[in-house]
């Protein structure tokens, strides 16, 4: 293996969890809800996960505990913005408060438990094509998840009708319900969603990225996905390209550093946050085109009576 | 509200008997003893050990010693919790983060019968003590194994931030393998964390894609040498034994030991000999503890074996003079022999032979 092989291959690790938990922020975003609990419910995908494969020996149903959590907590979230129409934005601050201390009871019985790594899928054969064949044709289960998990959100977003009915209640709540689109039930459904890509990408972190559990361990990544959202103009395209622009420039500057490039690592640790800020400014530029926030995004509903 | 009121009365006159006895009696027969934690108890790395020293001290004085800890607190809101540790009666507070140099000294001013004692600073008071750990006398011995091990001649470090404690461990490593293998070179990466399993083990596997076949750390989690263990090299645990975690790779770690210092500390608050004063100790002290050497050869052993015994001893220190830096030019040598121990604490140079700049 090429140490540039070898260096695609850590990318690719690196943004897997960033794009599994920005998709499910974004399906919720795109509804017209903004969920800043993203984090918190990551960190509890990842210490429910954890517990699970340890205590059943299966990462299977570790996967399934991490997005169960997810989804509890996004039901929690939900109840409390849709039921009572609480502020959205200090409700997600509470979310992620409360998912960082509640992970860290949950973990405490399994720090310093390990799992072996996760199989890899080898496509056989195509797997020996030099370069791409391990990128594309040796990756674990997540990977070829997160990325069939785009694309199918990108269809269902413009292509079908039941997407077009999400976008439109994102859009202007007033009027989707004024034409008697189940606001309340969409948005449900899509918290729910977020909740379980970020409790997957919990999972992924604690089961494959670093096979162990430890408090804090998200470290910020959750705040990542939310960034990404925003980078990607809401488009699930666009987010695939910003997690793998955000996993390599986080990997690319660890490995400047080990191939004594002397740049600074202060200057390259900030490079992906640099480009979270240019791409903010460039889309801020273009606002003209229909390209932005979902109309309603964090605006509680309240219907007329 | 009003139960709030009373406990705090309460909680305030409490307080008061316990300084008023301070002052008159100096042996005390029950104290309380308050810890600050700068990251979780499960991090298993730095706060873990602490916690076990914690745990220590509960065992060694059973019915005599209750202890508290508070965990994970930001430096920056640190002054809050000490406060709040020594408005509840504590004795004797340990608070184990550099960044809790300046509120501890605050708090301590306040309350002058209590003790303080803090890890890793150098500002003292008549109640307030510092320590550290030697831990580069370690990083030494790890150098030396590292040296004979590396087949590629590539060693790597996964440091956290490039201050001087991190800087004297990269250095002492290098020493130690330098001293057995002249051919030996190594590679740096920061990871500009403490905790981050995820972004150090990234820092790792960038280490050992670039060639690197021995791996130490100055990170807290086993995330970088449970990357050397995924790709068959071998690496060095931190601050916990990491065995569990790399049983091929792990050769040996470099474990923290506050249990024996932390109990002699109670025990002179207890006695009423506690004195403020500064304490530095490595191997010898037993405050840093190399786990068993393993998978390596026996001749590696010996030589890591005798290492540890020369350093014990007092015989060798691994900042012996001279010391050159990378320009060449000699180090002006300020301790009998060695470096003195400011310029271990304040290390901001490498050593000749690293290939690469200290990043500003």
């Amino acid at each position: 293996m090429t140490t540039f092989e070898a260096i695609l291959l850590t990318i690719v690790t690196a943004s897997t969890p960033l794009l599994i938990a920005a998709l499910g922020e974004l399906v919720t975003e795109r509804s017209g809800v903004l969920n800043l609990g993203v984090e918190g419910m990551m960190a509890m995908g990842a210490a429910c996960s954890f517990a699970a494969a340890v205590t059943f020996d299966s990462t299977l149903l570790g996967v399934a505990a991490g997005m169960l959590a997810g989804v509890l907590m996004a039901a929690l979230f939900a109840l409390v913005v849709l039921g009572f129409a609480a502020n959205q934005v200090g409700s997600g601050l509470a979310l992620t408060i409360f998912g960082l201390g509640l992970s860290g009871l949950v973990g405490a019985p399994f720090v310093g438990a390990r799992r072996d790594p996760i199989a890899h899928i080898d496509v056989p054969t195509l797997s020996d094509i030099p370069v791409i064949g391990r990128l594309f044709f040796e990756q674990d289960l997540f990977v070829y998840a997160s990325i069939a998990l785009t694309i199918l959100i990108a269809l269902y977003l413009t292509r079908s009708r039941s997407g077009l009915t999400l976008r439109s209640i994102g859009e202007n709540h007033t009027s989707a319900n004024a034409l008697g689109l189940p606001v309340w039930r969409v948005r449900f459904w899509a918290i729910l969603f977020g909740g379980a890509c970020s409790g997957l990408a919990g999972a992924y972190l604690a089961l494959v990225y670093t096979r162990f559990w430890s408090p804090g361990m998200t470290a910020g990544r959750g705040w990542i996905a939310l960034a990404l959202v925003v980078f990607a103009a809401w488009r699930p395209g666009w987010l695939l390209v910003g997690a793998y622009i955000f996993g390599a420039a986080t990997v690319l500057q660890l490995h400047a550093q080990a191939a004594q490039f002397g740049v600074p690592p202060q200057v390259l640790s900030a490079v992906p946050y640099l480009a979270t800020i240019l791409a903010l400014l460039l889309l801020s530029l273009r606002r003209g085109r229909a390209v932005g926030a979902p109309g309603s995004l964090g605006v509680p509903f309240v219907p007329d009576r | 509200m009003f139960s709030g009121k009373v406990f705090g009365a309460v909680a305030g006159a409490a307080v008061l008997a316990l300084s008023a006895t301070g002052a008159f009696a100096q042996a005390k027969d029950k104290i309380k003893v308050g810890f600050i934690y700068v990251g979780p108890v499960g991090d298993f790395g730095w706060s873990h050990q602490h916690d076990q020293g914690r745990q220590a001290i509960e065992k060694a004085f059973p019915g005599k010693v209750t202890t508290t800890f508070v965990e994970s607190v930001p430096e920056a809101d640190s002054e809050r919790a000490i406060e709040q540790l020594a408005r509840t009666g504590h004795d004797l507070i340990f608070t184990t983060s550099f960044g809790f140099m300046e509120p501890t000294l605050k708090v301590a001013k306040k309350y002058p019968n209590i003790k303080f004692e803090h890890a890793t600073g150098f500002k003292r008071a008549p109640n307030l003590s510092t320590y550290a750990a030697k831990f580069h006398e370690g990083r030494y011995i790890t150098g030396v194994i590292a040296g004979k091990m590396t087949k590629s001649n590539v060693i790597g470090y996964v440091g956290a931030f490039p201050i001087p404690e991190v800087i004297a461990g990269i250095n002492a490593y290098y020493l130690g393998a330098q001293s057995v293998n002249p051919n030996v070179k190594i590679k740096i990466v920061f990871a500009n964390t403490w905790f981050d399993p995820a972004k150090e083990g990234d820092a790792a596997k960038a280490l050992l894609d670039q060639g690197v076949d021995v791996l130490a750390q100055h990170t807290d989690s086993p995330a970088p040498i449970q990357a050397a263990e995924a790709r068959g090299k071998f690496g060095f645990g931190q601050a916990s034994d990491m065995e569990r975690f790399a049983p091929k790779a792990q050769l040996t770690a470099i474990t923290d030991n506050w249990s024996d210092y932390y109990v002699a500390r109670a025990k002179a608050v207890l006695d009423g000999t506690w004195k403020s004063e500064d304490t530095w100790g490595g191997i010898n002290a037993h405050m840093v503890v190399m786990t068993p050497y393993k998978n390596m050869p026996d001749d590696v052993k010996k030589m890591a074996q005798d290492t540890e015994a020369a350093i014990k001893s007092g015989q060798f220190n691994p900042f012996k003079c001279p010391v050159v830096g990378q320009d060449g030019k000699e180090i002006e040598c300020k301790g009998q022999g060695a470096l003195s121990d400011e310029q271990v604490l304040g290390m901001n140079f490498y050593v000749k032979g690293i290939e690469d700049k200290i990043p500003q």
